[in-house]
Formats: structure tokens, sequence, C-alpha cells
């Protein structure tokens, strides 16, 4: 008894322990700290799972009952690990880039989200995982009963077996549930399953190391027994050595323990790629002193020993007590991690595909509050957990243990397994369909029910004695154990081969009949192609889940926006960063905002494939909303181009007519130019040559035409002076000299200038002298060449009687307008619009100007600030100069 | 996706071809390893198998030496890695 | 031998210097310097020869010389075209407009007059 006390006493320190790893591990990756949760040695320690207890104490009972046939349950999963290029490498990618949280999510999201997939899926695990985990905590009771030295025998054990299976509810529950990501990693679980890993390792080569040399004395004696002992022949049947092979390859890859901690606790690669060689020397070094022990035990113990408990019973026959113990605890540790994670995998799976669906559709209302989903899954994931272990513990409680329990191993392989063509055929084969899927595994299923599982409850069970024999209802061919007359061989490998061909026969052919639905198709196409589809996305954090909706919404409302959103929002709930929490209020007003961009369906379907749970993968949206945004902005660049280039096409017209206007107004002005200048010139010319060459020209003569010439060559230089003048001023490059004057002054000058050649007609000019005491700051010697110019204009043109100018002077808001009028009749109307151009000579009277005065007049006004225009309708011709005040009003 | 995207070259450097002959070579090894373990069937000489122990020899050799190979391709795949990885012949 | 010539220009110094350079060899020249009324003058003077100027008051040489050549009485009369305007164009508007002899201001007595001795010989 006090062997007992103290393996309860190590149990529980032992528990503790797990407790602490698992505690300590979960509180690092919630702190970010958790980088080394995934390396790879830990990702393949916790492959280790596979070796349960059955693998643990019962390969050796299987190999003294059975010789190497045990081996095939290890070789099996080496091939697939060696093998990993093929399968496992696109599963782990699948797993990853889907999201997939179970087998029965990976199948039913590959068939189009089928959730009657999902449902078979899940029910065809807990009907092959259940007998398992009683496997397990018989396992447990046996070992304590070793120890305590009872019979054989469970009555006095069944509080073992409940309260180990109380216990491992309550790990599970508390490290299974814990955080309810995206993801269903579970650091914790890992981690402590890693350790059990090691632990039942070292607790096999201890004791296989303690039998070889301690008992046998080398490997050499050790290898002699062998070939010595009843087992010392290779006899295996062939059928079942390659059966098996097949079945523990095809399990490995469907049991849902295999798949939660190789497929959803996946991480990386890097973890698969070390796996791919480590775990297979893992199960090497497992199976490795698995016939010695075996061996010796047959030998040293006495007849009719459970050879499935020589791993303890051995040690213990040569009183290695602390070997023993090490022992339980190796198998302790199997029996245990096995448990935890096939009720996380069964857990996810109920709850996900039974539990959820029911509560949603009678709760549909409810469903708008998303907190309240969130406590739902966690119930329902921990009321599962409760289930499955209440579900394994009836399942030992009512099977009665012992040997019944022992066979149903390789029976829950098979049926697990059954999921295997349409898990196969949805990874590689984008024509397998939800219609072939169902088909294959129902077939399966029931082919495997019939044949392998009601039977394994012994005849009589489940399955009449008579059917066993001559088939039901006297039909031979549907006999369970012979179909269509197939007799003689290993009812298991009967039942494997039946259930994989018509399960595979039905799930091809169903598959070829069939068309897959728009979305079937597309998550077909993601999964066939999951290498080249984007790149692995962590979602381990929550962080990363605002990470992915800020790279959706700025693909969405461009990157400014997007920040300037978020940004608020973090502040909004308090944080110091750029994301903020993914609140419920914040992914309402995230999805009003994209609502706008890409309709509020969309929207909806985008964040909630983002923050989980809906059909459609995220890379497919992102594509689509990359197309979009893309197309977006192509045709707005190309409309901007086309405007562009409307813009720029008119501009150069513009500019082209503008040129030819600038070519023909330079010709016109070259022509007007050449014409002024060469008429008097014509005229010089003429009368030179008459004064040369013509004899007896009178002294009058002589006088009047060289004076002709002189009239003409000042004309000649009158004109070069303004078009010098002229174009000085157009190209801006005159200086003006700028200092004050009075107006009166100015104008003074400007009248005594323009009347001073006397010999044209006389011009009466009226002035009021008081309203011209005005200060000019100006330039007054170009003022009065202006004023000059409209005296003489008014001079020459004025075609009334008595010519006469007023000039009126009149100051008003900040200028002052000096009014020239006279009393002829004007401007015509239709010239009054070019007065000002050059050459814009209107009279037909023969001036002596080229025309270009007034033209003259206005570059210098406009230079000086100020305009001069024509005012119609004042009676005669009518100037306007107006010039600026505020200089003049400066210069008081 | 079946057949050769387009725009694959028909030739690759030489640093790719290796890695494509070490994935052939990682393909390869289940295959080998099936067989390998599935030879003892055909020893099976009537009345007189082979012995235990040498039986056990083989297996466990074969057993040693497939993850130290595939280990093997595995770091040597590791050493030539590129950026992006086409999954094809 | 010398003829009659009508002189149509606006320049008073030009039409005075051509005036002077003719009758000193015994042409008689008349003068008319408006556009308006020119073709109308023409017809009624009948010169042996036409002195025109391009840019005139009201009407330009051109139009006076088209209208010229349109009618069947002045269809052949000689016409010396004067411009001031040396561009190339203005010369081939001149041919074109059916000018005979096309001269370009300032000019030399002696070519004027060579030009309208030349115009009376060959008609």
């Amino acid at each position: 008894m006090t062997m007992l006390n103290a393996l309860a006493a190590i149990s529980i320190l032992y528990v503790f322990f797990l407790f602490a790893v698992a505690f300590f591990a979960e509180r690092a990756a919630r702190r970010g700290r958790g980088n080394w949760l995934h390396t790879p040695i830990i990702y393949t320690l916790s492959l280790s799972i596979y070796c349960t207890a059955w693998t643990f104490y019962g390969a050796v009972g299987s190999a003294a009952r059975n010789g190497f046939e045990y081996l095939t349950i290890y070789l099996g999963p080496s091939l697939v690990l060696i093998g990993w290029w093929w399968v496992l490498r696109k599963l782990v990618r699948i797993g990853r880039s889907q999201r997939i949280t179970s087998v029965a999510d990976l199948i039913s999201s590959r068939y189009g989200k089928s959730n009657l997939l999902g449902v078979g899926v899940t029910l065809l695990a807990v009907v092959g995982t259940t007998p398992y985990i009683a496997l397990q905590l018989q396992s447990v009771v046996l070992s304590v009963e070793v120890f305590s030295g009872a019979p054989d025998g469970m009555a006095n054990n069944q509080p073992t077996a409940l309260w180990v299976a109380v216990g491992l509810a309550i790990f599970t529950v508390i490290f299974g549930t814990r955080n309810l990501d995206a993801n269903e990693r579970h650091h914790g679980v890992v981690m402590a399953i890693a350790v059990e890993a090691i632990v039942k390792l070292a607790a096999l080569l201890a004791v296989g190391i303690f039998v070889v040399w301690g008992i046998s004395g080398g490997v050499g004696p050790v290898l002699d027994r062998i070939d010595a002992s009843a087992l010392g022949r290779w006899e295996v049947q062939g059928g079942r050595w390659a059966g098996l092979l097949f079945l523990s390859a095809a399990a490995f890859l469907c049991l849902p323990r295999m798949f939660q901690v190789m497929v959803v606790e996946n991480d990386n690669d890097a973890q698969l790629r070390m796996a791919a060689w480590a775990f297979p020397l893992y199960l090497m070094l497992m199976s490795l002193f698995i016939l010695p022990i075996a061996v010796v035990g047959l030998d040293v113990l006495p007849e009719g020993s459970n050879p499935d408990l020589f791993v303890l019973t051995v040690p213990l026959a040569f009183g290695q007590d602390g070997l023993a113990m090490l022992s339980f605890l190796g198998g302790f540790s199997s029996a245990t991690s096995m448990v935890i994670v096939a009720a996380i995998a069964l857990s996810t799976m109920v709850s996900n595909h039974i539990v959820m669906p029911l509560w949603l559709r009678f709760n549909e209302t409810r469903v708008s509050v998303s907190g309240d989903v969130r406590n739902v899954v966690l119930v329902s994931r921990r009321v599962s957990i409760a289930g499955v272990l209440a579900l394994g513990y009836l399942y030992y409680a009512q099977s009665g243990g012992g040997a019944a329990l022992a066979t149903i191993g390789l029976v829950a392989f098979t049926g697990v397994a059954q999921v295997l063509p349409a898990l196969l055929g949805g990874i590689f084969w984008r024509g397998a369909t939800r219609a072939g899927a169902f088909a294959g595994l129902t077939v399966g299923f029931l082919v495997w029910l019939y044949t392998l599982y009601l039977p394994s409850f012994g005849s009589g069970a489940f399955v009449p004695e008579s059917w066993l024999e001559t088939g039901p209802f006297g039909v031979m061919w549907l006999n369970p154990q012979a179909l269509f007359g197939i007799t003689g061989i290993d009812p298991l490998l009967h039942a494997v081969l039946w259930s994989f061909f018509l399960n595979t026969i039905a799930f091809f052919g169903v598959s070829l009949a069939s068309f897959p639905s728009p979305l079937e198709r597309l998550q077909g196409a993601q999964f066939v192609n999951v290498q080249q589809a984007t790149g692995p996305r962590s979602w381990s954090q929550s962080g990363a889940q605002a990470e992915d909706l800020m790279v959706m919404a700025q693909r969405i409302l461009g990157a400014a926006d997007a920040q300037a959103l978020f940004l608020r929002e973090a502040r909004r709930q308090g944080l110091d960063g750029h994301l903020p929490m993914t609140s419920p209020e914040f992914l309402e007003v995230l999805e009003r905002e994209l609502a706008g961009s890409v309709g509020a369906a969309t929207a909806h379907a985008m964040i909630g494939q983002i923050v989980g749970g809906m059909s459609i993968s995220v890379a497919d949206l992102m594509a689509v909303a990359d197309e979009t945004a893309q197309m977006m902005e192509t045709s707005a660049r190309l409309e901007a181009q086309s405007r562009e280039l409307t813009r720029t096409a008119a501009q150069l017209r513009a500019a082209n007519d503008k040129l030819t206007r600038l070519s023909v107004q330079k010709d016109a002005f070259l022509s007007q130019i050449s014409h002024e200048l060469r008429t008097p010139m014509t005229s010089i010319r003429a009368f030179s040559e008459i004064l040369r060459d013509t004899d007896g020209i009178t002294r009058e003569e002589q006088n009047r035409y060289a004076s002709i010439i002189h009239d003409e060559a000042i004309r000649l230089t009158r004109l070069l002076d303004d078009l010098l003048d002229l174009s000085v001023l157009e190209n801006g490059q005159v200086s003006l000299n700028i200092g004050q004057g009075v107006l009166s002054d100015v104008l003074d000058r400007a009248v005594a200038a323009a009347l001073a050649h006397g010999d044209e007609q006389v011009l009466m000019i009226h002035r009021h002298r008081s309203r011209e005491e005005v200060i000019l700051n100006t330039d007054t010697e170009r003022l009065s060449q202006v004023f000059i110019n409209l005296i003489a204009n008014a001079r020459k043109y004025c075609d009334a009687g008595r010519p006469e100018l007023s000039i009126h002077v009149e100051q008003i808001a900040g200028s002052v307008n000096v009014d020239f009028v006279d009393n002829g009749s004007g401007v015509a109307p239709e010239a009054q619009d070019v007065i000002f151009e050059k050459f814009a000579r209107v009279s037909d009277q023969k001036a002596g100007g080229a025309g270009l005065g007034l033209a003259i007049c206005r570059q210098i006004v406009s230079r000086l600030g100020g305009e001069i225009s024509y005012l119609p309708g004042r009676g005669g011709a009518a100037f306007r100069v107006s010039l600026p005040l505020n200089q003049a009003l400066a210069a008081q | 996706m079946s057949g050769a995207p387009q725009g694959s070259p028909l030739f690759v450097e030489r640093q790719t071809y290796r890695r494509r002959r070490l994935v052939d070579a990682a393909r390869a090894l289940p295959v080998l390893g099936l067989l390998l373990w599935l030879l003892p069937l055909l020893w099976a000489v009537p009345e007189e198998g082979p012995s235990a122990s040498t039986t056990m020899i083989y297996i466990f050799s074969i057993w040693l030496g497939l993850p130290i190979v595939s280990g093997a391709l595995v770091f040597a795949m590791r050493r030539l890695r590129e950026p992006a990885v086409g999954d094809d012949t | 031998m010398a003829g009659h010539v009508l002189l149509i220009e606006d320049e008073p110094n030009i039409i005075e210097a051509i005036r002077f350079i003719l009758s000193r060899e015994g042409w008689r020249v008349d003068t008319h310097s408006n556009g308006v009324d020119a073709a109308d003058v023409v017809r009624a003077k009948s010169p042996d020869v036409l002195i025109l100027d391009v840019m005139l008051p009201g009407r330009s040489g051109y139009d006076i010389l088209r209208d010229l050549r349109g009618a069947p009485d002045t269809e052949e009369l000689p016409v010396l075209m004067l411009t001031a305007r040396g561009q190339n164009k203005d010369r081939e508007m001149a041919e074109r407009a059916g000018a005979s002899r096309f001269m370009t201001k300032p000019f030399s007595n002696a070519e004027v007059l060579d030009a309208v001795r030349s115009l009376t010989v060959t008609s």
C-alpha cells in the first residue's frame, strides 16, 4: 500500500508539473515571448501522441502475441513522414491558409462548407475515438492495479478511471479552451504533451536498456534470446503486414488527434521539415526494445501474465521499483496526452459542427451580438470536452474492460481512416464533389460498421451469431466477415479491403457523375492549388487580425484614410498604438466605412471573413478587392490621361491659332512698315535724281524739291523714332523716369509742343486750370508725350469749321481722369475698336503719321499704371487718360 | 494547376535544377522505404523463415537509414532555398 | 510720239515726281488720287498707259486692275503697278490681277521712263 501511496503522490506531483508547464507556456505565448514554442522540435515531440498507452503497453502485448506485426503500426506513419513532400506538406499548408480547425472542418470546408459532411465526419470521429479514450482509461486502471497488487478486475478501480477522466477533463477545459482565437492553437497543451513525449520515450528506453543490458547481458545475448524464443521466426501474414502498414499510414493522417497536432497546431513548414526525419527516428526508438521486452517478459514471468503490462511487471519482477515508477509515468503520459488532444479535437468538431449550428438555428435573433456568440462557443467547447470524456468513461465502464477493448484499437483506426479517400481526393483532385465525398464516407462508414465495428463486440452482441455463420437471413454473400463470398482472409483485412474499396468507388463514381456548386469549385481550386496561392498567413495574434483588417481597409479605402480611421478608433479605445482592438463597435464602424466603397454585403462578408467563420477565403476577397482597386485606378488613370490629352490638344490648337495669328500679324506689320518706309523714300529718291540729272531746273523748283526731300526725310526719321519707341515700350525695356510734377505744368508743356508748328489749322483749347492742380508721381516726360499726341491728333483730324479742344480734369475714387474732347465728328463707331492698334489710321486725310501714335500712347499709359480709352458719344473725338491717384496722394 | 504555367522556362538554372532533383528524391524516398519494408514478405521460405534477429536488424537498419537520408535531403533543400518554390516536376 | 499717261497715286510728292519725269519726256500726264472711282476715271480718260499704285484710299489697286481687265475696252491696257510693299506675294498678286509690269518703290526715274516706254511700244 505504501507503494500505491507513493505512486499516487508521484502521479499528483507529475500532474501538477504538467499543469505548470502548460501554464507557463501559455503565459509566454500570450506575452509574445513564445517563439520557442514554435520550434520544430516541440512540434515533432507533439506528434508523439500517436504513441498512446495502447502502444506503450499494448505494443509489447501485441509483440508477445503476434511477433513482428506490431511494427506495422509504426512503419506506416514513418513512411507518411518520410514522404512528407507528397501529402503532409500540402495538408499543413491548406490547414494554415484555410485556418482549418479539425479534420471535419477540412472535409466540410473543402466540399463547399457542407455542414452535413462536417456532422458526418464528426460522428465518425466520435464513434472511432470513444473506444480509444476508454482504452486509455483502462490502461491507467490496469497499471495502477499492477502496483496495488489487486487481482485483475476492475470493480474496485472504477473510481480510478473516473478520477482520471475528471482530472483530464479539467486540464483539457483549462488549457484547451483558454483562447478562442481564429486559430485553434494551444501552446500550453502542446508544450505539456511535448514534455510527456520525452517522459514516455525515456521510460520505454530505460526499461528496454534494463532488459537488454541489465537482464540479458547485452545486444548479442538478447538477439540470441529472441531467436530462441517462440517469436524467433519471421512469421507474418503477408496480407496483414501490408494491410496494417496501409491502415496505420491512413489513420495517422485521419485520426482527429493527429490532425490536431500535425495540421491545426502547425505554424510553419520548418516544423514539418524537421518532423520529416526526426519523428520516424522517434518511432524507431519507441519500437526498438518492444520485442526484447516481450521476449524477456515471456521468459521470466509466470505463464498467464498479461503481456500488455510487461513494461511494468518486468522491472517489478526484478525489484526495480523506481524503474517501474518511471514506466508507469510513461504509460500515464501516453494515456493522458492522447486523451487531452483527442478531447480537444473532438470537442472542436462537436462544438463547431453540431452544437453551434443548432444553437444558431434556435437563436437566430441573438446572433448580432458578437460577444454572445463567443461565450456560447466557449461553453459549447467545455461541455463538449466533458461530454467526450464522459462518453469515453461510460464506454469503458460498459465494455467491461479486458481484452474486448484491446482489439478495438485497429477497429477504430479502420473507421477513422474512412475519411482518407475524401481527404486525399479533396486536396489532389479538383473533380471531387460534395456528393462524392458524402457517398464515399457513408458507404465506407456503413461497410466498416457492418463488417468490423459491430462484429467486434463479439458475435451475438449486435450482430446475430447466425449472420456470421450463414449470412443475414441466410444470404451467404452478405456475411459481414465474408462479403461477396470472400472467405479465408483475416476479418480485419477483409473489412479494410471492402470498406476502402467501396468507399473509394462511391467517392470517385459519384464525384464523376455529380456537378459541384460554385463554392465547392472555388474551395476545390483553393485546396488543390494551395502551393500557388498566397503564402501562409499567421493568425496567431489578435493583433494580426487587426493588421489584416488594416491591410484590407487600405486596399479599399486608400492608405491614408484607412490609417486615419484605425488611429482614430485606437484612440477612442484608449490605445497608444495604431491598431485598435477588434471590438464589435470597431468592426461596425469599419464595416460602415467599407460598405461605402464596396457595398454592404461585401463589406460584411470581408470583415466576417477576417474575424472568422465565413465561407470564402480572405485570399479570394483580397484578390477581388485588389482587382477592383486596380481596375478603378486604371480607369481613373485612363480618364485623367484622356482629359489631359484633350486639354493638351486644345492648348496646342490655341497655340497654333495664336502662332498663325501672330504670323499673319507679323506679315501685316512688316508689310505696313515696308510701306511706311518706302513711301517717303520713293519721294526722296525721285526728287534727288531729278535734282541730280535734270538740266535747267529753275531755282524755285530746286528749292521746292529740296524741301520735299527734307520733309520726307523728317517723316522717315519720325517713323523710325516711333517704331523704336513702340518696340522698347512693348518689350518692357523702357526705363521710366519717375518724378513729381503738377498736372497743369505737364499740360502746359504738351499744349505748347503740340501747337508749335503753326502751319496746320488753328486749334482752340479750353482748360480749367483750377482743377489741374494735381500733383502726380509719374514720368512726366512720357505723360506729356501722350498728351502731345492727343492734342496733335485733334489738331490734325478735327474736322470742325473752328476746331476746339476741351481738356477736363476730374478726380474720381483714387484716380485722375484727363479727358480730351474736340468738337469734330469723332471716330466712326466701327473704327473705335482699332484706333489704338498699330498703323490703325482711320482718316483718309494725309496726316503724315504712320498710325503709331495712339499705339504708343496706350503702351506708355499702361506702363504708368493707367489706362487710355476712347469715349464714345461725347460730341467729337474724346479720349480719356486715366491715371492712378494713390501715387499722387502719396506724393502729397 | 496541371501543365507548365505560362511563361515558366523550359530549362532552369543550375540551382533550381538541383533543387528539383532533391524534391524528386524526397518523393521517391517513401516508395523506396515501402518496397524495402515489404521485402521480408518474400523471404518467407515455407517452414523455415529467416530468424527474428536478422529481420529485426534489417528493418531497424532501414528505419535508421530513411530518416538520415530524409534529413539530409531537407538540409540540402534548405541550403538551396530559393524565394519562390514552384510545385512542379 | 509720246502718249497719254494716267497716274493713280495718293502720295502728292510721288505724283509730283512722276509727273515731272514723264512730262519732261513729252508725256501727257493725268493724275487721280482716289481708289473708289479710279476705274471710271480710267475709262473716261482712256490713257495709253496706266500707272497704278496698290495702296489707295478707298479701294486697292488690285481690285481696280481686276475690274479693268474684266472690261473689254481696258482689257489690253498696259498697266504699270507700283507698290511700297516689297514682298514676293505682292508681285504674284499683281501678276495674277493682270499687271503688265510691276515696280517696287523706291524706283529710279530712268526705270519708270523705260517701263512706260516699253509698254507703249509693245502695245
